[in-house]
């Protein structure tokens, strides 16, 4: 419960912004977050009925000039570039030669030869060096990540909220693409992306006017503010990972059941094995798991078969949605849909089914 | 921030109401607004003693578990069932409908170890926005 002050934390742009709000803040990856302001599942539940927006300022991302083949990006990440259509966007990974994740991320193909890579908050510095490393010949690359402001507006009445502000245009955008949006004479762009499972769009636009559309939004009735906890429990739902609990150094996309975010076709950093991997099965995988009460599996707990240890809980949470506790982990063993499996903790003791994911499924 | 007269309060934050030799038990308005939306709460069983400063029972949020602490010593008489299906009751009412359960009162003697509502009072606002338990 507590929040560690000592820590030095940095602040986006619309600190006190969240302060006026009275957020609850806490640290999230090295920045100082709202976690919530009228209440998780409020705010989780207005994210799936109607909108909301997220400050997701502290994230990365990198603006590189270069050609795909020639520079090396299409090897530094798994997901098909070459052929990716300008105006569209597409999610991957970063892998190390042993096929563990650096980081996962989405790739904007803003020109032919002109990249926007959006990361995690926590490994902008470590993915930048990763990519430095291994970028060749002639090519330009700017870290953007503390100048280039991000909001996230997400739920089903997103749309007709931003093409208020920004035109019909937006009604265009379909699923992964984006295109280039003015505010107060501004560039921006807006992707029809995000990490709800919801209808949403995320803008990138400098830190003034994030400041400025931030207040905008919230000036209108309809919207609402949302922070980093039901984030996480949106995202949960679905059953998408977050880099540092389904993804990690250790575990692979194979490991992780995301390999359709890996395009085998072509060459990669990573390659040989991550093939290993999918020909000799994972030692572990990640599988969901639904409680049969309220009761919340938590980051750390064991996951047992029997009496016998067969994994780690990477992140759980109570499903406001669904009104269970759910979560995700890596198991070593059978990891069959319906098979029972306790989750434990000290003199906690949750029994679990695996599941299909995503938790919530939506039409 | 409600703090009631007629309580007794631990630094963890429960609150304990005395009627005759009974004594209702729950957490305080504060621990529930620290701790946010309240998804599960883990009750004793009816007929168990529960000691005074000692585990007795769960309350989850969305975000963390968290124990709760017996502020008297006593035997388990009837537990608040509702909780059970809504949680939130700790939010909406926690003195009132939120309550957790009711015990038999052990030895009124433990009344030294807990704080009134003025004490409570000054001890929340020393805290200073520090943490719950």
């Amino acid at each position: 419960m507590s929040v560690d002050t000592a820590e030095i934390l940095k602040k986006t742009p619309l600190y006190d912004a969240h302060a006026a709000l009275g957020a609850k803040m806490a640290g999230f990856g090295g920045w100082l977050m709202p976690i919530q302001y009228e209440g998780i599942l409020a705010e989780h539940l207005y994210t799936r009925q109607t909108v909301t927006v997220f400050d997701i300022c502290h994230m990365g991302e990198f603006l590189l000039e270069a050609d795909p083949v020639s520079s090396g990006l299409n090897r530094i990440v798994t997901q098909d570039i070459v052929n990716m259509p300008i105006g569209s966007c597409r999610y991957g990974f970063m892998l190390n030669e042993s096929a563990g994740v650096i980081d996962d991320l989405i790739v904007y193909r803003l020109k032919e030869n002109y990249w926007m890579l959006v990361v995690n908050a926590a490994t902008i510095s470590g993915d930048e060096e990763n990519i430095r490393k291994h970028l060749s010949g002639s090519y330009e690359l700017h870290n953007v990540s503390s100048t280039l402001g991000k909001l996230d507006v997400q739920g089903p009445r997103s749309q007709e909220v931003l093409a208020n502000i920004f035109g019909t245009k937006i009604n265009g955008l379909r699923y992964y693409k984006f295109g280039e949006f003015t505010f107060e004479n501004e560039a921006c762009i807006i992707s029809c992306t995000g990490y709800t499972g919801e209808l949403g769009y995320e803008v990138y636009i400098k830190n003034d006017y994030a400041v400025k559309l931030w207040g905008l939004l919230l000036k209108i009735n309809l919207v609402k503010p949302a922070g980093l906890g039901c984030r996480d429990t949106l995202r949960l739902e679905m059953g998408y990972p977050l880099y540092g609990h389904e993804l990690d150094q250790n575990h692979t996309p194979i490991a992780a059941g995301l390999e359709k975010f890996v395009d085998f076709s072509k060459d990669f950093i990573g390659k040989t094995a991550l093939l290993k991997d999918q020909e000799q099965g994972p030692k572990e995988r990640l599988v969901c798991f639904k409680a049969d009460s309220r009761r919340a599996p938590r980051h750390g707990f064991g996951i047992y078969s029997q009496a016998n240890r067969v994994g780690t809980v990477t992140s759980g949470s109570f499903s406001p949605s669904l009104a269970v506790g759910i979560g995700m982990g890596y198991i070593c063993g059978d990891c069959e849909i319906g098979k029972k499996l306790v989750v434990k903790d000290s003199g906690v003791e949750i029994p679990v089914t695996i599941v299909k994911k995503p938790f919530l499924s939506k039409n | 921030m409600n703090i009631p007269k007629n309580l007794f309060y631990t630094k963890d934050h429960e609150w304990a109401r005395v009627e005759g030799k009974a004594a209702y038990i729950g957490i305080t308005d504060y621990a529930q607004s620290s701790l946010g939306d309240i998804t599960f709460v883990g009750l004793p069983k009816e007929k168990e003693a529960v000691k005074q400063s000692e585990y007795c029972a769960t309350v989850e949020s969305v975000k963390a578990a968290s124990d709760v602490y017996a502020p008297f010593s006593g035997t388990v008489i009837s537990l608040n069932n509702e909780l059970v299906t809504h949680p939130e009751l700790v939010n909406q009412s926690p003195y009132e409908k939120g309550y957790f359960f009711v015990i038999s009162l052990g030895d009124e003697v433990e009344k030294k170890n807990l704080m009134d509502a003025d004490t409570y009072q000054r001890y929340v606002e020393g805290l200073n926005g520090g943490s719950v338990k």
